[in-house]
């Protein structure tokens, strides 16, 4: 019985530190600690949130559609990049600390660079996107490859089997939860990256009316564009844990199992 | 001529390896090793840790392509042709992501077997493997025991009649350990694999083979053949007898050297 009581606190935690913040938040507005201009209420933000939405659901597919197909491109680049520089090590060795050097350049300053190249319509946006979540998948995989049991390939070589059936049996499956782990991050990244290539210039998405909001100095508008930026990361995240579990059934088994 | 006649009396020797010898980095492991197999023969390599037992397999199995000699099957050159020997190692190296059923018939299909079928064949002998029910479980939901007979059973789909085992049984508890010897006389009896298997556990070379090739020395070299004549299926308490601890004696002098 405690236990379960435990359990319910324990899974409660979150939601319960989440609420307890927005009341900070709402306690600093009401006795005007910080002036209402700068920081708005969270029941204005709310107010903004619902008023806005047709607006924000314009806006949001835009950015979606970028994120999505940039995620996309970035993962098939990544699986082929890792696969490749896994099967051949002068590849690995030429191309992995370029990778490492491509994640120290920041986004915001390669954004306008890439908008002045692609102009003002969703190519540099997919592109920055392209190149944020590139990196997580590529070294998710590449570790994940690594972690192939070497005892099993020689097994599988046993039996006669050559280079792509390797591949499809020991390699692959032994990287997809690195793998899954890179898409995750990559899938939060995703958003934001649309995002802050959508701040330098663009026609729609959620990061051009944020610029627009900011302008107006209306706070309680900005505020809303992040909370669904927020809401549409988590989401995405939350779908890529779904399809996770789709596809690896034999970890949920051995779950259960312990 | 000569060859000729001599290819003529070796027609019972199902896998004969000759004059075999392999090193690494200049360091010779093993050094003209003669050994074979003959139909429905159960044979054991016994041997202290290192000495080369698991280097002669790699050659045997065709995964390494041994510096000197040949290994012939049926007659036939297969030196550094994997594929024709079946070959379990140490680990039972069920894959994780794959079901009982899968793993097993993983073998046939990297033949080129078509899936179906090799899962009906598979699934037939589940039962006589004591694996029932197990067809649509993951590894991990399986005891150690049950883990082992499933990897044996992956060895025997796959083989030709001829299985080379690396410690089959030495990962097991004691209890089931010998629970599995019974069981794998028992199972020898009826689906007539011949087999050469490792061990450092003398009992158990004697308990399980027909011969017993000893290997001692740096370089490894077969030191001495002892031939188990206790007709099959052996007597219950064949471990405590006198017939037993006479092989037992013979076999601890022969590996100190009197």
């Amino acid at each position: 019985m405690i236990k379960k009581y435990q359990n319910i606190i324990n899974k409660s935690s979150p939601f319960l530190a989440l609420a307890i913040l927005i009341l900070i938040w709402a306690f600093i507005c009401e006795f005007e600690i910080v002036p209402s201009y700068m920081l708005p209420s969270p029941q204005s933000v709310a107010q903004a949130f619902i008023t806005d939405l047709p607006t924000l659901i314009e806006h949001a597919k835009v950015t979606l559609s970028e994120a999505m197909l940039g995620l996309g491109i970035g993962i098939v680049l990544g699986f082929i990049t890792a696969s490749l520089m896994n099967r051949f090590s002068f590849l690995y060795n030429a191309v992995y600390p370029l990778l490492v050097i491509s994640q120290t350049i920041p986004t915001i300053a390669i954004a306008p660079i890439l908008v002045l190249w692609m102009g003002f319509d969703m190519a540099p946006k997919i592109a920055l996107v392209v190149l944020t979540t590139f990196f997580p998948i590529t070294v998710g995989l590449l570790d994940g490859y690594k972690s192939a049991d070497k005892d099993g390939i020689l097994l599988l070589k046993s039996m006669g089997a050559k280079n792509f059936e390797i591949f499809k049996y020991i390699y692959f499956p032994s990287a997809l939860n690195h793998f899954f782990a890179g898409i995750k991050i990559s899938a939060s990244y995703s958003v934001v990256g649309a995002v802050i290539a959508e701040w330098l210039g663009g026609f729609e998405g959620l990061g051009v009316y944020m610029t627009r909001v900011r302008k107006a100095y209306q706070f309680d508008k900005m505020f809303a564009v992040i909370i669904l930026i927020i809401i549409i990361s988590l989401l995405l995240m939350f779908i890529v844990t779904l399809i996770r579990k789709a596809v690896m059934p034999w970890e949920r088994k051995e779950v259960r199992n312990k | 001529m000569e060859q000729v006649i001599q290819m003529n009396t070796s027609t019972d020797k199902l896998l004969y390896a000759k004059e075999v010898s392999m090193g690494f980095d200049g360091k010779t492991i093993i050094e003209k090793i003669n050994i074979n197999l003959k139909e429905n023969e159960i044979v054991s390599l016994l041997g202290q840790s290192g000495i080369g037992k698991t280097t002669l397999f790699n050659v045997l199995s065709g995964l390494y392509i041994p510096d000197n000699g040949k290994v012939f099957l049926k007659g036939e050159d297969i030196t550094g042709k994997p594929g024709h020997i079946s070959y379990m190692l140490q680990k039972d190296l069920l894959l994780p992501y794959m079901t009982v059923l899968d793993n097993t018939v993983l073998p046939l299909v990297i033949k080129g077997e078509n899936k179906k079928k090799a899962r009906e064949r598979a699934g037939s002998l589940f039962e006589k493997f004591g694996l029932e029910g197990c067809e649509k479980k993951y590894p991990s939901q399986l005891s150690g025991g049950m883990r082992q007979r499933a990897a044996l059973l992956r060895t025997y789909l796959s083989s030709q009649g001829i299985a080379l085992l690396d410690e089959p049984f030495s990962a097991l508890d004691a209890l089931t350990k010998s629970a599995m010897q019974k069981w794998y006389l028992n199972i020898m009896q009826e689906i007539k694999l011949s087999t050469i298997f490792i061990t450092h556990d003398i009992d158990e070379a004697i308990l399980l083979s027909d011969r017993i090739y000893i290997m001692g020395g740096k370089p490894g070299k077969i030191i001495a053949e002892i031939v188990i004549s206790t007709a099959k299926p052996r007597p219950q308490d064949f471990n405590l007898s006198e017939e037993f601890l006479k092989y037992k004696k013979q076999i601890v002098e022969k590996i100190e050297g009197k």
